[in-house]
């Protein structure tokens, strides 16, 4: 009889009390914003950069297609929904979508021509990065989307069919259920068909093809996923900051940014990418403040933070916490 | 009695900038029958093996598995008419459970992820891992690489299984247990082309025997008659067989 | 536009190609020898422009006698980053090599940034006023001497490796890990030799640069995407490949300034780099795949 503990179960379950759990921190979140009202402004940006370096994730740390240019799903986001509000009018709710579809497009167009032709890891990530720096140029050399001067979004008031509110509440909240989604949504896929086979294409291709995996099929499928999370938040962020300039959305900085919170957190995990924002964001908005005198100086401690992890915790914090499961468990048993 | 092919090949000739690894190589696979694939290493065994499976082009040659040319289709395509395959080196998907590498294999014939779960399970039975199902596949031992190699292929519901050299690196005993492995996946219907070094073992098991050398198919018979050929004693059993006959 | 316009930007196009020669052979030696994509090879070649800037405006020291000071300098650091950074990871998958090359590169920058502010620094020197001219063109003679330097450089870097000791072990350790070892080469430290003198390599041709152009700290971010498709052009590990590929896309880069407004200018570059990954992934003269 095969032997079958809870979390061995390929269609992802959780226990009871695992639920219960999950219900106090839901709570609890749904509520910060009342007692903790200084908190929601890093929150926003924690459970933004979240769902952006979940994005990442499905692409680089579950079909292992890791890109250096993420950046580039971001400004395709924010710029898209912004050039069709400021010019055309159109409610970055569509919007978004028309964002998604454009970083869908892009990421798929990519995806192909280097799939397609076998290209392999680093080259892969550079391609990323190519492109991304190809279209930070356009936005910056290119007149029509306002170039370096970037786009001004005009606030017209708390109005919700516009994406335009005046307080920071409706975006807490549509961020923390977004970010609480895409979580969902990769737990469930982790056990899927697709998530599998995600997950094979990345440990051996070639295994996987003669498992019957169409890897193109599956790596297209996990850029276009990637792609259009990403650039969901490119959208929120453009609302919610109300400005963008092609070095704040387009810029290699974002890149890495997107990049390190998953990789900090844990690459390939459910959790990893929340795991890494909540710890790094607040890390970051602080040595932010502490350098302030030194603009950028604060990625010094980023790069040093991507070393330490590389070197010591390859598995990211996700790897410690399995471990330390491990142990409880072999002790209990 | 001749049973209908499963698979065909014909004529296969490849090369590798201007070295023929393969040269007007032909054999064919019936239904239900366990076939071996034999010759000294470098013969163009494995070669002929990611041919069949698709992740080679030949230079020339017809192969056909079931009625359907294989020449042309990716590896997944192959794997999708019901041929599977093993490496020789074995390539389990390190970081996912015994269960879920098999589970790849067994979503070829599902999208369900409840059947796939239960049809990995049966198959972990089925060679004996298992008690092993949620153990993470890089901390298995080579024995049991091996049996997960031939897991997954088998969740695949293949029709006919390439093995290549399954029992490299297994003791004795082991060897044993992979032997009537490989009898029990016949049993169940499915036919076997199999590339193994070991002599006792290919003359145990096989139905019958191709034997290639640089590249070029020398004999091919029963197992009797492969091992009293002398073209094949030279190449393959060569020296030892001599020296034994001196003493 | 007219001809001696068109002949001025070739000619510099060739001059700073020269440059980009010897970053990328840099690049390229430590990817034939340890497979690694170093991201911070820019960052190292901003150090090797700063170390030649304060020589020159501290100790007041000629900036060509400055890039002694640079070699070493550059050696040492490529040295400690290999034998404590990279050296611990060398079993690591791919991706994580290149993650932590990445992370180097942003602490160096950074530390620039922290350390020197983000002034745009000019070295102040009379041979930036110098210029030969032939008929309508001018040749500067601190972008000669940068050619000049970069092809000593690169023929210094040759004869080492073709004619060395040390030279040879380089290239069996890089074409044949395994026999380099059979054969008694110590292949651990090739291993931090090669990144030295990569590390050299950025700070040389950093250095030689430095007379005219601007010093600041996310300087290396520009030459190292050159660098790489460069070396990509050239095909991965392959010396001469890299020196050609300079050069080429030395002209390339002029040629995109001709014509496309001044923050495009890359994109030609770009392109072909995506070109090349695509239908050339071993470059126009040969080389490895990553």
């Amino acid at each position: 009889m095969v032997e079958r503990p809870k979390d061995g179960h390929l269609p992802r379950r959780l226990s009871a009390p695992a639920w219960i759990v999950l219900g106090l921190i839901a709570a609890g979140l749904h509520g910060l914003p009342w007692f903790f009202p200084d908190l929601v402004h890093t929150m926003i940006m924690i459970f933004l950069l979240a769902l952006m370096g979940q994005g990442w994730n499905v692409l680089s740390g579950y079909a292992g297609q890791f890109s250096f240019g993420h950046s580039l799903f971001f400004g395709l986001g924010a710029y898209t929904s912004s050039l069709l509000f400021v010019k055309a009018g159109v409610s970055p709710w569509i919007g978004m979508g028309a964002s998604v579809a454009v970083a869908v497009l892009i990421g798929l167009f990519i995806g192909y021509l280097s799939f397609r032709y076998g290209l392999s890891g680093p080259f892969f990530a550079l391609i990323m990065l190519a492109f991304a720096e190809i279209f930070h140029m356009i936005a910056t050399g290119w007149s029509w989307c306002r170039g370096a001067e970037g786009i001004l979004i005009p606030l017209e008031g708390n109005m919700p069919s516009i994406m335009q509110f005046t307080e920071k509440e409706p975006f807490y909240f549509i961020l923390l259920w977004l970010t609480a989604a895409s979580l969902f949504f990769v737990w469930k896929m982790e056990g899927t068909r697709m998530g599998l086979y995600l997950q094979a294409v990345r440990e051996d291709s070639e295994a996987a093809e003669a498992l019957g995996v169409d890897s193109l099929r599956c790596k297209l499928t996990a850029m276009a996923i990637s792609a259009g999370m990403t650039a969901m938040g490119g959208t929120f962020y453009a609302q919610y900051l109300l400005y963008i300039d092609p070095d704040t959305t387009f810029g290699v900085v974002n890149s890495v940014e997107i990049m390190l919170r998953p990789i900090i957190g844990g690459p390939g995990t459910v959790l990893g990418p929340l795991l890494g924002s909540v710890v790094l964001t607040p890390l970051s908005e602080i040595t932010r403040t502490a350098f302030q005198a030194y603009s950028g100086a604060y990625l010094m401690f980023y790069g040093a933070i991507l070393v330490a992890v590389i070197i010591f915790l390859p598995d990211g914090l996700m790897g410690i916490l399995k471990k330390l499961a491990g142990l409880a468990r072999g002790r209990r048993g | 009695m001749s049973s209908p092919s499963t698979l065909e090949v014909a004529g296969v000739t490849k090369s590798f900038r201007g070295l023929t690894a393969l040269s007007e190589v032909s054999l064919t696979v019936g239904a239900g029958r366990i076939v071996g694939l034999i010759g000294p290493n470098g013969a163009g065994k494995t070669t002929l093996f990611n041919i069949i499976s698709g992740f080679m082009k030949p230079d020339a040659g017809r192969i056909t598995f079931e009625g359907h040319d294989l020449i042309g289709l990716k590896p997944h395509q192959v794997c999708r008419l019901g041929l599977g395959r093993t490496f020789q080196i074995v390539k389990p998907f390190g970081q996912l459970t015994v269960l879920e590498n098999v589970a790849v294999g067994a979503f070829n014939t599902t999208r369900d992820t409840s059947r796939a779960e239960e049809e990995s399970g049966r198959i972990l039975e089925f060679v004996g891992l298992d008690k092993k199902a949620l153990v993470p596949a890089y901390s298995l031992t080579t024995p049991d690489r091996k049996r997960l190699e031939m897991a997954r292929a088998l969740a695949t519901k293949p029709k006919l299984l390439l093995l290549d050299e399954v029992m490299a690196g297994l003791n004795p005993t082991e060897k044993d247990e992979v032997i009537a492995l490989v009898q029990k996946i016949r049993g169940s219907g499915t036919s076997i082309l199999i590339i193994e070094h070991a002599m006792r073992v290919i003359m145990g098991l096989c139905d019958h025997i191709f034997v290639i050398q640089y590249g070029c198919g020398i004999a091919d018979g029963e197992p009797k008659s492969i091992s009293c050929n002398p073209s094949v004693i030279e190449a393959y059993l060569g020296k030892k067989h001599e020296t034994a006959h001196r003493r | 536009m007219n001809a001696s316009f068109v002949i001025q930007s070739l000619l510099n196009g060739v001059l700073i190609g020269g440059v980009y020669s010897l970053i990328a052979i840099g690049l390229t030696l430590v990817f034939g020898v340890m497979k690694i994509i170093n991201f911070a090879h820019g960052s190292l070649m901003m150090l090797g422009m700063y170390v030649c800037y304060w020589s020159v405006a501290l100790l007041h020291l000629n900036p060509y006698l400055a890039i002694l000071i640079v070699i070493p300098t550059l050696f040492l650091v490529g040295v400690l980053i290999q034998k404590f950074l990279i050296n611990s990871i060398i079993t690591a998958p791919e991706h994580n090599q290149l993650l932590l090359t990445l992370g180097v590169s942003l602490f160096l920058e950074n530390l620039a940034l922290f350390l020197w502010t983000p002034d745009y620094r000019v070295m102040s020197t009379p041979y930036a006023d110098i210029n030969f001219y032939l008929g309508d063109i001018s040749i500067s003679l601190v972008r000669l001497a940068a050619f000049a330097l970069a092809m000593l450089g690169t023929a210094v870097l040759f004869v080492v490796l073709t004619r060395t000791d040390l030279g040879k072990a380089i290239r069996a350790a890089s074409e044949e890990p395994d026999g380099a070892v059979l054969m008694g080469i110590n292949v651990r430290s090739i291993y931090w030799v090669s990144f030295g003198i990569g590390a050299a390599c950025a700070g040389v041709a950093g250095a030689a640069i430095a007379p005219f152009f601007p010093v600041y700290p996310q300087v290396g971010g520009l030459f190292v995407i050159t660098a790489f498709v460069v070396v990509v052009l050239g095909g991965m590990g392959n010396f001469l490949g890299a020196f050609a590929g300079g050069i080429i896309i030395g002209v390339a880069d002029s040629l995109g300034a001709m014509f496309l407004p001044g923050s495009m200018k890359s994109i030609i570059s770009f392109t072909i780099f995506i070109l090349i990954l695509l239908f050339k992934p071993n470059g126009l003269f040969g080389g490895q795949r990553g």
